[in-house]
C-alpha cells in the first residue's frame, strides 16, 4: 500500500445519486454509499445535486443540459471520483458533458478532466477499486438485465455478474436476450406508450422464463419501467436495483412492492 | 450551370481544400498503387489447405464439388452429373480453350454446344478464372469463352477450376484479374459466385434457384 | 411513395394490433440477429475490419469530388455514360430520356433503393412504361402496390399466405387447383413469371452497392441473380447510384464486402457480387449494348459537412434495423418513408425535411444497437439527438415536451428550490402508493400508468436522508 498515494488508500467519492435514486429509491442510495465504503472510500453526497440532465440533452435542449452540465461539474469536481449507480447517467456525465460542453471555451476542459473522474458503481468497485467479492447473502434465484447505456456506453457486462457470484446463496439465471432494450428509453417511454408497453412486454416474458424471484439492474429507470410492467401483470417476481444485493440491503420492501396476488 | 458542375461545386466547398495539391496526390496515389487492406487469416493457408477450405465453404452454400486429378477427365464427371440427375445429356459452354481442349467429343452421348444461353439451356459448363478460399468463391469473367448468360440462365450450372488457381482471398483473386487484363482493364463483368441463386425473402426460409441455377457444381481439377 | 412519417404514431398504433404483421416481424429478430453474430464469431478480424472500413469510408467523403471526376473518366473510358442529377426530379428525367431513346416499353429492375428514394416506377408507369421488378420480395410488394418495408428484405411484413394470395389474384394465367403452399412452389413460380420479362425487357435499371474509381466498376450483389439478368440480357443497362457509393480502388471495395453480407444475412459473401464495366465489348455474345450511369445527389451533398455527414459512410446493409427494437415492434411500413429504422430515422429528415419527419429521430430509445452493430460504426444515436436539437431551435417539439422540460429545467436549475419541492412531493406521493408500494394511476403520467404501475417512492428523499443522518 505504501506506493499508493493517500488518494487511492482512500479516495474521496462524490456519490451522484441521480435523480431517480435520490427521489424514488434512497435504499439504492444507501447501499452505493455501504459499498463504497467497504472498499475503503470516503463518501460524500453534496446537497446541491438534482438531474444530470438527461431529459433535456436527449430532447434537443441542449442549453439547459450544458447549464445542467455545468452545474454538476462545479459541484463534483474537486472530489477524486464521481460515482453514480447508473449507467446512464455515469455516461451522460462521462461521454456526453465533454460533447455538450466542448464548443465552450472555459468548460471544454473542465469538463474532460470531469470526465476521467467519474464511473458507474459497480464497475468503479471491480475494475477501480479491484473489489473481487462482496460480504452479502441473498438467498434465492436472481436475473439481470443489462441496461442500455452501461453495456454499450460503458462496457458493463462482466462486473456485476463477477460480483454477484459471490453473493452468499444467491443463483444467477440468465434471460433469454437480456442485453436488448426493456424500451424505457427516458421521455421515449411516456412518448411512444405504446412501442414502449410493446418492448417491455416482450422483456418480462423473458423475465418470467428465466425463473428467477429476482429481477436485477443497474439504472432504476429501466427498473421502474420493468418492475412497473411485471406488478401490472401481476408477476410475482420481485424487483431491486443490483447495488441493494451487493450491499446485502434487501430488508426494504423491493420496487413496486411486492406481488398482491401471486401466480406462481 | 450544368449538375455536374453543381454537385461538384457543392462537395468542393464544404470540403477541407486548404492543401489541394496534396488532396489530390492522396488520391492520385490510391488509385494509382491500389493496397490490400486487413486480409484476415482465415485463408491464408498452404495449396491443399487452401482447397480444402474453399471447398468446404462453397458447400456450405448448398452447392456440390468433386476433384479430378486431369482435365481430361471433365467431360464424363459432366456427363455423369447429369445422368445421376436424370438430366437430359445437354450441355451449353463457351469457346474456352481450357474447356475445348478437355476432349468432350469422346463422350459420345453427349450433346455439346456452344455460345451464350438463349435460356433454354437446363445445363452449362464454365471455367473458372480463380477460386477464393476464405469465402467459398468462384471467379468468373464475362466474354465469349464463357458467356456470362451461362452462369445465370440454366438451372444446372457446373463449373471447372484449376487446383492451382484456388488462392486465399478476395485480393489474390484481383490480382489474378490484374494479371489476365492488365491494371484498370476489366471485362464487361467480373462475376464472383458463391453457391447456387437464393432467395429468402418468403418468410425468411432460405429457398435455392430463385433467378439463377438451382444448382452449382464446382469440378477442381489438379 | 407519400410520405407518412408524420403520422408516425397511428402508423404505430396499427402495425402493433396488425396480428400478421407482428407474426411476420418475429423472423427479422430470430432469424438476421443471429445469423450476423455467429459471422461475426466465425471471423476474429470482423471489429478491426469495422474501423478500416469507416476510415476508408471518411477517406472517400474527404475527396469525394475528386473521386468521382476518377470515376467518370473511367466509365467513360470503357465505353459508357455518366450523368450526374441534383435532384429525384432530375434523375428521373435523365432515366426516362435513356428509356425513351431505347424506345423502351418495358423495363427490368434490380432491387436498388434509389430508385424507390426518386419514385422511379410510379414515373415511368405515368411515362407508359412499363417497370418489372425482379428481386422476389420487391415482385411481390409491387404486386400488393406496396414499398419495401426493410432494405435489404423488402418483403419481410408478408407471411406466405399473403404472398400465395397475390400470386393468385395476379397470375391469373395458371390453374386455380395449383398448390402453393409451400415457399418453394411460390418461388418457382415467380421464376417461371419473370423470366420471360427479362428478355422481355428494352432496359435493365439496377442500383449499386459500390462505384469503383479505379477501373469506372459499378458493382451489385445479390442472392437471387435478378439483378445479372436484368443488366445482362436488356440492350441497356442503366445504373442509378447515389454519389457516396464511391470507393477508390477494387482492393478497397473487397474489404467492404467483406462486412456487407455479414452485416446484412450474416453469410460470408452474397452468392451473386458482379462487378460490371460498360457495355458489351466488340467480341462479347451477350450483355448490353449500352451502359449508363446515373449519379444522384438528391440531398448528399447537404449532408456533408454537417452533422449528418458521417450518415453517408452507410452501406445499406440493414443491420440496424435488425437489431432495432422500435422496428421489431412496428416494422418498416409505420416510418412512413423509403428508409424506415434507425438509419431511416436519421437520412429521412437529411432528404424531406426535418419538419415532417420529426417522430423518426424520437421514436428511439437510444438504447444503442444499432451504432453497435453498424459495419461503418456511424454514431446513429448522436445523429438522431442532433435531429431533434433541431427541431427544438425550429421550435418544431411538441408543446406539452417544452412545457414539461421548462417546469423541470427550472427546478433542476436550483438546488434548494429542488430539495424542498421533491422532499414535499415524494412524501405524498409515498403516501398515495400505500401498502401496495405502487400507483395504478397517476395524474399527468397516463403515457406510463396506461400500460404499467408507477413504483411509489420511498418517501424522504435519499440526499436529504443521507446528510440528516451523517449529520452534514
Amino acid at each position: 500500500m505504501t506506493d499508493m498515494p493517500p488518494e487511492a488508500a482512500s479516495p474521496r467519492v462524490g456519490l451522484f445519486a441521480t435523480c431517480l435514486v435520490d427521489l424514488f429509491r434512497p435504499s439504492v442510495g444507501f447501499s452505493a454509499v455501504k459499498l463504497l465504503e467497504e472498499a475503503g472510500c470516503r463518501v460524500e453526497v453534496p446537497m446541491a445535486q438534482t438531474c444530470c440532465g438527461q431529459p433535456a440533452y436527449n430532447s434537443g435542449d441542449r442549453a439547459d443540459a450544458a447549464d445542467l452540465a455545468r452545474q454538476v461539474i462545479e459541484v463534483f469536481e474537486g472530489f477524486d471520483y464521481v460515482v453514480a449507480p447508473s449507467g446512464s447517467c455515469a455516461a451522460m456525465l462521462k461521454k456526453h458533458y465533454p460533447e455538450l460542453l466542448s464548443g465552450d471555451a472555459r468548460w471544454a476542459e473542465r469538463a474532460e478532466r470531469f470526465s476521467d473522474k467519474v464511473f458507474e458503481l459497480v464497475s468503479f468497485l471491480t475494475d477501480i477499486r479491484k473489489v473481487v467479492r462482496v460480504e452479502a447473502a441473498y438467498q434465492g434465484s436472481v436475473t439481470y438485465h443489462d441496461s442500455c447505456s452501461g453495456l454499450r456506453e460503458l462496457g458493463i457486462s462482466a462486473q456485476p455478474r463477477k460480483l454477484l457470484a459471490t453473493v452468499e446463496g444467491l443463483e444467477l439465471r440468465e434471460m433469454k436476450d437480456s442485453d436488448i432494450c426493456c424500451g424505457f428509453g427516458g421521455t421515449f417511454c411516456i412518448k411512444y406508450s405504446d412501442i414502449s408497453n410493446a418492448i417491455v412486454s416482450k422483456k418480462t416474458v423473458n423475465i418470467e422464463a428465466s425463473g428467477a424471484d429476482l429481477l436485477l439492474a443497474g439504472d432504476m429507470g429501466c427498473l421502474m419501467n420493468m418492475a412497473g410492467k411485471l406488478k401490472r401483470e401481476g408477476s410475482a417476481i420481485e424487483v431491486r436495483h443490483v447495488a441493494e444485493v451487493l450491499a446485502g440491503m434487501t430488508d426494504r420492501p423491493p420496487i413496486a412492492g411486492t406481488a398482491s396476488r401471486r401466480e406462481r | 450551370m450544368d449538375s455536374r458542375t453543381a454537385i461538384l461545386s457543392k462537395i468542393k466547398a464544404t470540403r477541407d481544400r486548404r492543401d489541394e495539391t496534396a488532396r489530390r496526390a492522396a488520391v492520385e496515389s490510391r488509385l494509382a498503387r491500389p493496397v490490400a487492406g486487413l486480409i484476415p487469416a482465415r485463408g491464408q493457408l498452404d495449396p491443399e489447405g487452401r482447397i480444402a477450405l474453399f471447398l468446404d465453404m462453397i458447400e456450405r452454400t448448398g452447392a456440390t464439388h468433386e476433384r479430378t486429378a486431369g482435365a481430361e477427365d471433365v467431360p464424363a464427371l459432366a456427363a455423369r452429373y447429369l445422368r445421376e440427375r436424370n438430366l437430359p445429356a445437354r450441355l451449353k459452354r463457351g469457346t474456352d480453350p481450357r474447356l475445348k481442349a478437355m476432349g468432350f467429343e469422346r463422350e459420345a452421348a453427349l450433346s455439346l454446344t456452344e455460345g451464350p444461353s438463349d435460356g433454354s439451356d437446363l445445363a452449362a459448363i464454365s471455367h473458372a478464372d480463380f477460386a477464393i478460399a476464405e469465402t467459398g468463391t468462384l471467379m468468373l469473367l464475362s466474354g465469349p469463352d464463357n458467356p456470362v448468360t451461362l452462369t445465370f440462365l440454366p438451372e444446372h450450372h457446373i463449373v471447372v477450376v484449376r487446383a492451382e488457381d484456388v488462392g486465399g482471398d478476395m485480393e489474390a483473386a484481383l490480382a489474378r484479374l490484374r494479371m489476365l487484363k492488365g491494371k484498370e482493364t476489366m471485362p464487361r463483368t467480373v462475376n464472383f459466385v458463391s453457391g447456387p441463386s437464393r432467395s429468402a425473402d418468403i418468410e425468411q426460409t432460405i429457398l435455392l434457384g430463385a433467378h439463377g441455377p438451382r444448382a452449382l457444381h464446382v469440378i477442381v481439377v489438379g | 411513395m407519400e410520405l407518412t412519417s408524420p403520422a408516425f404514431k397511428a402508423n404505430a398504433a396499427r402495425a402493433l394490433q396488425d396480428a400478421q404483421l407482428q407474426k411476420a416481424l418475429g423472423n427479422v429478430e430470430k432469424g438476421f440477429v443471429a445469423k450476423r453474430a455467429a459471422a461475426r464469431q466465425a471471423l476474429p478480424e470482423f471489429e478491426a475490419l469495422r474501423d478500416q472500413g469507416r476510415a476508408l469510408k471518411t477517406h472517400v467523403l474527404e475527396h469525394l469530388d475528386l473521386y468521382l471526376e476518377a470515376y467518370e473518366a473511367k466509365v467513360k473510358a470503357s465505353g459508357g455514360h455518366v450523368h450526374w442529377a441534383e435532384s429525384a426530379e432530375q434523375a428521373r428525367e435523365i432515366i426516362l430520356d435513356i428509356c425513351r431513346k431505347a424506345e423502351a416499353k418495358t423495363v427490368t429492375k434490380g432491387k436498388s433503393m434509389i430508385s424507390e428514394e426518386i419514385d422511379l416506377n410510379t414515373f415511368l408507369e405515368e411515362n407508359g412504361i412499363e417497370a418489372v421488378e425482379t428481386d422476389l420480395g420487391e415482385y411481390i410488394i409491387q404486386l400488393r402496390h406496396e414499398h419495401p418495408s426493410h432494405i435489404i428484405a423488402p418483403a419481410i411484413h408478408l407471411n406466405k399466405e399473403q404472398v400465395e394470395e397475390d400470386f393468385r389474384r395476379v397470375h391469373t394465367h395458371l390453374p386455380d387447383s395449383r398448390d402453393l403452399s409451400e415457399p418453394v412452389a411460390l418461388l418457382s413460380e415467380a421464376r417461371a413469371v419473370l423470366r420471360q420479362r427479362y428478355f422481355e425487357a428494352d432496359v435493365g435499371i439496377t442500383g449499386a452497392n459500390f462505384l469503383i474509381a479505379e477501373t469506372g466498376s459499378s458493382v451489385i450483389v445479390t442472392n437471387e441473380g435478378n439483378g445479372d439478368l436484368t443488366q445482362s440480357l436488356a440492350r441497356v443497362h442503366v445504373v442509378v447510384a447515389s454519389i457516396e457509393k464511391i470507393v477508390p480502388t477494387l482492393e478497397d471495395c473487397a474489404s467492404i464486402l467483406r462486412l456487407l453480407a455479414r452485416s446484412a444475412t450474416g453469410q460470408d459473401m452474397s452468392v451473386y457480387t458482379t462487378f460490371s464495366t460498360g457495355p458489351r465489348r466488340p467480341e462479347d455474345e451477350d450483355g448490353p449494348e449500352a451502359y449508363h450511369v446515373v449519379l444522384i445527389d438528391n440531398g448528399r451533398t447537404a449532408m456533408l459537412g454537417s452533422e449528418f455527414e458521417e450518415m453517408l459512410r452507410c452501406i445499406r446493409c440493414g443491420a440496424c434495423m435488425n437489431h432495432c427494437p422500435v422496428y421489431h415492434a412496428v416494422g418498416g411500413h409505420a416510418y412512413g418513408s423509403v428508409y424506415p429504422g434507425p438509419m431511416g430515422a436519421v437520412l429521412t429528415p437529411s432528404l424531406n425535411g426535418i419538419n415532417r419527419s420529426g417522430h423518426l429521430p424520437n421514436a428511439s430509445t437510444f438504447c444503442g444497437r444499432c451504432e453497435s452493430v453498424c459495419p461503418m460504426k456511424i454514431p446513429l444515436p448522436k445523429m438522431m439527438r442532433h435531429w431533434r436539437e433541431r427541431e427544438f431551435e425550429k421550435n418544431l417539439t411538441p408543446a406539452a415536451t417544452r412545457y414539461g422540460l421548462g417546469f423541470w429545467a427550472f427546478f433542476a436549475k436550483r438546488p434548494a428550490l429542488y430539495r424542498r419541492a421533491a422532499g414535499l412531493g415524494m412524501r405524498l406521493l409515498s403516501a398515495f402508493g400505500g401498502e401496495k408500494r405502487r400507483l395504478s394511476r397517476l395524474p399527468l403520467a397516463g403515457g406510463w400508468t396506461d400500460f404499467r404501475d408507477m413504483p411509489a417512492p420511498e418517501g424522504e428523499t435519499f440526499v436529504a436522508a443521507f446528510n440528516r443522518q451523517r449529520g452534514a
